[in-house]
């Protein structure tokens, strides 16, 4: 059989042979060029016309696949067929867009910087914004900008997280269903063609392109009525200039030439719009580098621990009721020439005398500053004693306002909240804002909005107001949007966006309210119309145009107004109740617009440390008197409003004040902010927005946890903090404050080289922390985070100490052992620390798999991937500032839980950090991404990395310039001089872990003359 | 070679070679002998185990997270019950080895019980260090093996002698427990008339047939074996109190670490020893060979080792005051007086006090009161752990940085669960293998004159 087969092949082989004397033939017939494919062709055998007639000619026909072939084959398709609807399951979904034309200045890797501003209550600060390809990822403070000078403060870092936040509104909705744009401007242009009631509310606002348009608005319907509501609105300050000047004024400080400052309970670090410029002149101001002696004084009155007072020369806690009695003392003494006998409440006279001499004596450089929840009439008194000092033109200049309607917000927000309960309003367009939530609880405003016949929200989240109101419409975010923002001294910016709307049906007020007029353009025309109308560039406007934008803000700061100040005799009111109740902004979600940060939410609380929580401040002396502990519950009532909030028992709160902060509790809210701590807006009243004198104050039921990241009230830091006081500097030039038996540099007898830098002319990285700069406002600390991809890891685990911040800003309180009560007015000194990275490190022998090791710079690395988790590096790190991933934090973020939309919170990540995942230990390394970045270009240029070109990300933030990083082995360094500095100290030197980080001691430059 | 005088006490009651025979083996052999209270602790200590497995499951798919450490107590209950386990083994080794080496033949009732029990409280012990770390799969890591990227482990980190010094213990007290089975397994294999149990015996018995020459190199197998454990005895706890006593956390870095663990160790050993011996030889019948005068002695030494380890506590006390520094003296003030002063004091009272009934002989005979006063020591000796690892972290040298620590269930779900394996595995022992070295008992009588025609003294506890 087998060989019969084979002589078949054979025989068939034969018969298919081609015959080339046919081929030839053939071709000997043709006439003319002649082109074939193969011989086959010329043949013109029958094969070849089948092959050519056949349209798919190698495949396999049906007929030649046998039952089960078919069957096996069909299966697999099938199966096949069903995986491939997989995609995006378990099968990578991959959509590569190539750059069809790669973008001019755009270069993969690469970030780029944007200015812009960020406007909060209606006023700006220059920002500087890391853009890589294509999205934003860090938000710097931008130099050139007067009210930023370099620096952001936490928020501002914060906003990024906002921006990127899967909770944000995307959808354009009508009664809750989902609605168009066209369809919500036929339904509202329809609205406002019936005419009627018409009501625009916003907050502050202080965009001149947007208050064009708003007056554009009102134009155009005679009937509509613009109301604004700020729950930080600056009603005091501008009133009180009223007062004084006869027209609302903007006060602007200037630290540089104060020599001597009162603070009124004003928190002029943490409150004011300017506080990032106050709190570098003010710093600049009692910088001690080199030879230089000098410092300003601080003189603090707080009714809440505030970063002023935290910084003071002098801190007295008092009841908010008695500073203008304070203010009163003093004015009379300025006026007087001289001491006088009556003091001030618990202020003894002797203070106050000792306190007007100082300013006399410095007379045209010295500042009184009002508190922001103060009453108008002491902002008014405050301004006048500027005046009498000679400060005005010098250390306190006023310009026209930075509101664009700077009248007061309250009786105006009143009578909407009368209108719309009398449900005399037909239309309530709401830009911005959740005053369902944060107006004050007397307005009823929540009911009062159901009752509009028509109303709108633009907002960035779906919250309280937007659940109220019959639209509601997404907000684009100040990173994707067009503008523009005067700062705190006036200087115009331009708000320029960073990327495209993450969301197409997001707008922004800008364009809402041009298409409501029936005229709808885009910010960016809007913007340019506006400038160029209102010739707000001299010159070219296309050059001026584009040096705004490159530049971050227009040159030129507001015109200073000169002013006398009239003051009236005012009566001071007097305290009436047991207890006073002050409310204050949160330092990080401000309002409450932040509540859904996680990075603002777990950020530490400069005095409390507290995270994820606000809290009734009370002093210890009242908590006794009330007999409640931290974690109690506290019930406040006042005028038929009533709140329970839990204690916090805060030492340095003056007696008899009970402080509430604001921006808690959000019933509706993104995953973050839900229902975190607790909403005292209820209790605020709408005439007395600050401060509420009359309130019942009793301890409740219940108990409560809080999360915080410090458990004790540290009474000394022992050795760990110095603090000295200038006095003491004078008279010694070598001082080491404080502990000086520990001598400086090199004096402890050691066996070891005093600095071990290996061979070869490789930088050395070291830093120095100037605790006498640092006001402990936390910046750094969000900046570290953004820079550096650092998770957010929930109030439960904040609780059980495993938050992950790489820099911590450590408290400590500073007493005076004479004082009867240690708690009642403690000195708080601010210590950032973050990893010191050890010359002989102990974290490092002890790693079993060698996962964190020294470089040739100095850092100390940790290698994530090699890291097994034993931890025992944290255990032997004196300094504890080595976090551990517990839990896959990262996938864990509650923003990450959310299906499809949190892959958004990817983009945020800083492409040149790791993610670090569970299991793996995580420090501080410097910013090394940043120190490889200068590297690079240095090594591109083919010359060393240049001093202060490698800038950490905590560094680059800082509103005070505390932080100082650079190459310790360059003699000539800016850091190395200040690490051989006599105030400059090792942290736990003794330990001979030999940090290159070095703290610089605090000093404080107390009045002789007043004791304690 | 004069035989020294051997306390006839050891072994009580009418015996012959044949009545050991039979004693001992017949608990392998006549699986009737376990009553109802076998399958009672045996179902109790299964349930347990499973608590174990759920506990590790949870761990390896959450993150260790799902414990109570946090950033200033890295180590909490994961590295306590981690000592605590490695401690209790300790009393095997001691037994089996110093005790065979100084020709003391009354370990010969205990020893196999002992290092039992040490193999698998190793067992245990080795569970916490490789389920600690934030990522068990690459636990591998620490050992030194050759890979592409020519990478070694840190020699210098006490973990990576940890690693050798608690895999060679276990390596040592296995072979060494395996190689004193063999003639035993042997006995059983020709005992037995179960079929399974005489194939699975007979392989495992190595062919065993009793010959001199297996004699022979039994005993230089063994004595070798006994010289390679003595040392580990020592290395092992001076290795594991390596762990802290190198580095510079307060409350840690303490000189006296290496003999205070291995005295800790023995003495929780020991007691250990007590509270699992004294319940089994009175379920099986074994009181006449463990018999009072070997509770009577091992009660003395726990008395013995629990004052070494009380003259540790206030070594620290004194090291604490002497050193003058600021932080040491927070900490001893922190662990007298802050939030988890009920854990020192009651350390205090089960270390320190409770062990002192041990000078009475009256008590030392009282076997109820010896069984509850080496529950305490094993309490006190786990909350010793608990004072030194995780309360010495949480006070810090910057005192910002202080923080509470807390177990949770799930760091209690674990360690009763290791609770559980060990007692499962106690269990099986005892039922499955010969608890009591038959052929080392009957050497010891041999040793003693012989089959005994009439009961030696007897002398039993007042239970």
């Amino acid at each position: 059989m087998e060989i019969a087969g084979q002589q078949e092949l054979v025989m068939d082989s034969s018969e298919t042979q081609l015959n080339l004397e046919a081929v030839r033939e053939k071709l000997a017939g043709k006439t003319g060029k002649e082109f074939w494919r193969s011989l086959e062709e010329v043949a013109e055998t029958q094969e070849f016309q089948a092959w050519v007639e056949d349209e798919f000619p190698h495949r396999a026909s049906i007929s030649e696949v046998d039952r089960r072939s078919f069957l096996k084959y069909m299966g697999a398709s099938l199966a096949l067929a069903g995986l491939s609807g997989c995609r995006g399951m378990f099968l990578p979904q991959k959509k590569i867009v190539p750059y069809v034309n790669q973008p001019e200045e755009l270069v993969p890797g690469k970030p780029l910087f944007y200015a812009t501003v960020m406007s909060l209550g209606g006023y700006a600060t220059g920002l500087l914004v890391e853009q890589a390809t294509g999205r934003p990822i860090k938000i710097e403070g931008n130099p050139e900008h007067p009210a930023s000078l370099g620096a952001t403060d936490a928020i501002m870092q914060g906003a990024l997280l906002d921006f990127y936040d899967p909770d944000r509104s995307q959808d354009i909705l009508e009664e809750g269903r989902f609605g168009t744009w066209d369809s919500f401007l036929a339904a509202a242009r329809a609205r406002l063609a019936a005419g009627g009631a018409i009501r625009l509310l916003t907050g502050t606002i202080g965009s001149p392109v947007l208050a064009a348009q708003i007056e554009a608005f009102l134009r155009q319907f005679p009937s509509a009525k613009w109301v604004q509501y700020e729950p930080g609105a600056r009603e005091g300050a501008l009133e009180g200039a009223r007062q004084a000047f006869g027209r609302p004024l903007n006060p602007v400080y200037h630290f540089r030439e104060a020599d001597v400052v009162v603070s009124l309970d004003c928190d002029f670090l943490g409150d004011l719009p300017g506080k990032l410029r106050y709190a570098r002149d003010f710093a600049d101001g009692r910088r001690l580098e080199g030879n230089d002696r000098t410092m300003n004084r601080l003189y603090a009155f707080e009714s809440t621990p505030g970063l002023a007072g935290g910084v003071a020369d002098h801190r007295w806690p008092v009841r908010p009721s008695e500073v203008p009695a304070i203010a009163q003392g003093l004015w009379a003494r300025i006026n007087a020439g001289g001491d006088l006998a009556e003091g001030a409440g618990q202020v003894p006279a002797a203070v106050l005398n000792s306190i007007a001499k100082d300013l006399m004596a410095h007379r045209g450089r010295s500042l009184v500053l009002p508190g922001e929840g103060q009453p108008a009439e002491l902002h008014a008194l405050a301004h006048a004693i500027n005046a009498a000092l000679g400060s005005i033109g010098t250390s306190v200049t006023y310009t026209q306002p930075v509101e664009i309607s700077p009248e007061p917000q309250a009786p105006a927000l009143r009578e909407l909240a009368g209108e719309l309960h009398a449900g005399k309003v037909e239309a309530l367009i709401i830009l911005g804002g959740n005053p369902a939530y944060d107006a004050p609880g007397d307005l009823k405003f929540a009911e009062a909005i159901k009752k509009a016949a028509f109303s709108v929200h633009l907002s960035l989240f779906g919250d309280e107001t937007s659940a109220l109101c019959t639209w509601h419409l997404p907000e684009t975010h100040f990173l994707e949007a067009w503008g523009d923002g005067r700062a705190y001294d006036g200087t115009l910016s331009i708000q320029q966006p960073l990327i495209e709307p993450l969301y197409p049906t997001a707008h922004s007020a800008l364009e809402l309210l041009s298409a409501l007029r029936n005229k709808p353009k885009g910010g960016y025309d809007l913007v340019r119309e506006h400038h160029r109308a209102a010739s707000t560039f001299s010159g070219d406007f296309e050059k001026a145009w584009r040096k705004a934008l490159h530049d971050g803000f227009v040159p030129g700061a507001g015109a200073v107004v000169a002013v006398t100040p009239t003051v009236t005799r005012w009566a001071a009111p007097a305290a009436s109740g047991e207890f006073e109740v002050v409310f204050k902004l949160d330092p990080s979600v401000h309002d409450g617009r932040f509540a859904n940060n996680g990075w603002m939410q777990e950020l530490p609380r400069p005095w409390t440390k507290l995270t994820w929580d606000n809290a009734a401040l009370v002093s210890p002396g009242s908590a006794e008197k009330l007999g409640v502990q931290t974690g109690q519950m506290l019930e406040i009532e006042q005028g038929g409003a009533k709140i329970v909030t839990p204690v916090w028992v805060l030492p340095g709160q003056p007696d008899g004040v009970v402080t509430l902060t604001l921006g808690f509790g959000r019933e509706k809210c993104g995953i973050i902010g839900q229902e975190v701590g607790h909403n005292v807006y209820p209790l605020r009243k709408s005439d007395q927005p600050w401060l509420l004198t009359d309130a019942s104050v009793k301890k409740g039921s219940g108990q409560y946890k809080f999360a915080s990241t410090q458990i004790h009230h540290d009474l000394g830091g022992k050795d760990v903090v110095r603090v000295g006081t200038l006095e003491e500097m004078r008279a010694n030039p070598n001082f080491q404050p404080a502990h000086a038996h520990h001598g400086g540099h090199g004096d402890l007898p050691s066996l070891y080289p005093k600095e071990i830098f290996p061979e070869g002319d490789l930088p050395q990285w070291g830093m120095t922390v100037d605790m006498n700069a640092c006001i402990g406002c936390n910046a750094c600390v969000t900046a570290c985070q953004a820079e550096n991809n650092t998770p957010v890891v929930g109030k439960s685990q904040v609780a059980r100490g495993r938050e992950m911040h790489w820099i911590r800003i450590d408290r400590y309180y500073q007493t005076d052992k004479k004082s009867d009560d240690p708690l009642a007015n403690p000195q708080p000194v601010f210590q950032p620390v973050m990893c010191v990275h050890c010359e002989s490190a102990p974290c490092e022998p002890v790693c079993p798999v060698a996962a964190t090791v020294h470089s040739h710079e100095g850092l100390n690395q940790m290698i994530y991937n090699r890291c097994i988790g034993t931890r025992y590096c944290s255990n032997n790190c004196p300094y504890k500032v080595r976090r551990f991933n517990f839990l896959d934090y990262p996938h864990l973020q509650k923003q990450f839980t959310g299906g499809e939309r949190p892959k958004l919170l990817k983009l945020l990540n800083n492409p040149d950090v790791s993610v670090r995942s569970r299991g793996v230990m995580e420090k501080c390394t410097y910013c090394v991404q940043r120190i490889n970045e200068a590297r690079i270009e240095a090594k591109k240029e083919r010359r060393p990395i240049r001093d202060g070109e490698v800038v950490t990300a905590c560094q680059q933030v800082c509103p005070t310039r505390a932080i100082t990083f650079g190459n310790i082995a360059d003699k000539d360094s800016k850091v190395a001089h200040l690490r051989h500095d006599p105030r400059g100290y090792l942290l736990l030197e003794e330990l001979n872990v030999r940090p290159r980080t070095t703290h610089l001691a605090k000093v404080r430059n107390p009045n002789p003359e007043i004791q304690a | 070679m004069a035989i020294p005088q051997i306390d006839p006490s050891l072994i009580e009651g009418k015996q012959n070679y044949g009545t050991i025979d039979e004693m001992i083996a017949s608990v392998v052999t006549d699986q009737k002998r376990h009553k109802r209270i076998w399958f009672i602790v045996f179902g109790l200590a299964f349930l347990l185990m499973n608590c174990l497995i759920v506990a590790v499951t949870w761990l390896l798919y959450r993150g260790i997270g799902i414990w109570g450490n946090n950033v200033p107590v890295g180590w909490g209950l994961d590295i306590v019950n981690f000592v605590w386990w490695i401690g209790i083994g300790h009393a095997g080794t001691l037994i089996s080895a110093i005790l065979l080496l100084l020709r003391q033949p009354w370990r010969n009732s205990i020893n196999r019980f002992a290092e039992a029990m040490t193999i698998f409280a190793v067992m245990c012990a080795g569970l916490y260090p490789l389920l600690h770390t934030g990522r068990p799969w690459l636990a591998y890591w620490m050992f030194p093996y050759t890979n592409i990227l020519g990478l070694w482990p840190q020699f210098r980190s006490p973990l990576i002698w940890d690693v050798f010094a608690v895999s060679t213990y276990f390596t040592v007290s296995l072979l060494f427990w395996y190689i004193g089975l063999v003639p035993d397994l042997a006995t059983i294999r020709d005992r037995t008339r179960n079929k399974f149990a005489r194939t699975i015996c007979g392989a495992a018995s190595l062919g065993w047939r009793g010959a001199g020459r297996h004699w022979h190199r039994y005993e230089q197998a063994y004595m070798l074996l006994a010289g390679l454990s003595t040392p580990l005895v020592l290395s092992v706890h001076s290795i594991v109190s390596f762990d802290f006593a190198v580095s510079i956390v307060p409350g840690w870095n303490v000189t006296l670490f290496p003999p205070y663990f291995v005295a800790g160790a023995v003495f929780a050993g020991f007691a250990m020893v007590l509270n699992l011996l004294i319940p089994v030889r009175a379920m099986y019948g074994l009181k006449e060979l463990i018999t009072m005068k070997h509770i009577d002695w091992m009660a003395k030494i726990m008395l013995a080792t629990g004052l070494i380890v009380f003259y540790g506590y206030i070594c620290e006390v004194f090291y604490a005051w002497y050193s003058a520094t600021n932080v040491e003296l927070t900490l001893l003030m922190w662990r007298f007086t802050g939030p988890y002063m009920w854990f020192y004091w009651s350390l205090i009272l089960c270390n320190g006090i409770i062990p002192q009934l041990m000078w009475w002989p009256k008590l030392r005979k009282n076997l109820v009161v010896i069984w509850i006063v080496a529950f305490f020591v094993n309490i006190g000796m786990w909350l010793e752990r608990f004072v030194i690892i995780p309360v010495s972290l949480t006070k810090n040298y910057l005192p910002a940085s202080d923080r509470l620590y807390m177990p949770t269930f799930w760091d209690w779900m674990m360690f009763a669960g290791t609770i559980g394996m060990f007692m499962v595995l106690l269990f099986l022992f005892i039922r499955f293998l010969p608890s009591i070295n038959i052929f080392e008992v009957k050497d010891l009588l041999y040793k003693m004159g012989g089959p005994r025609t009439k009961p030696a003294h007897h002398e039993e506890g007042q239970a």
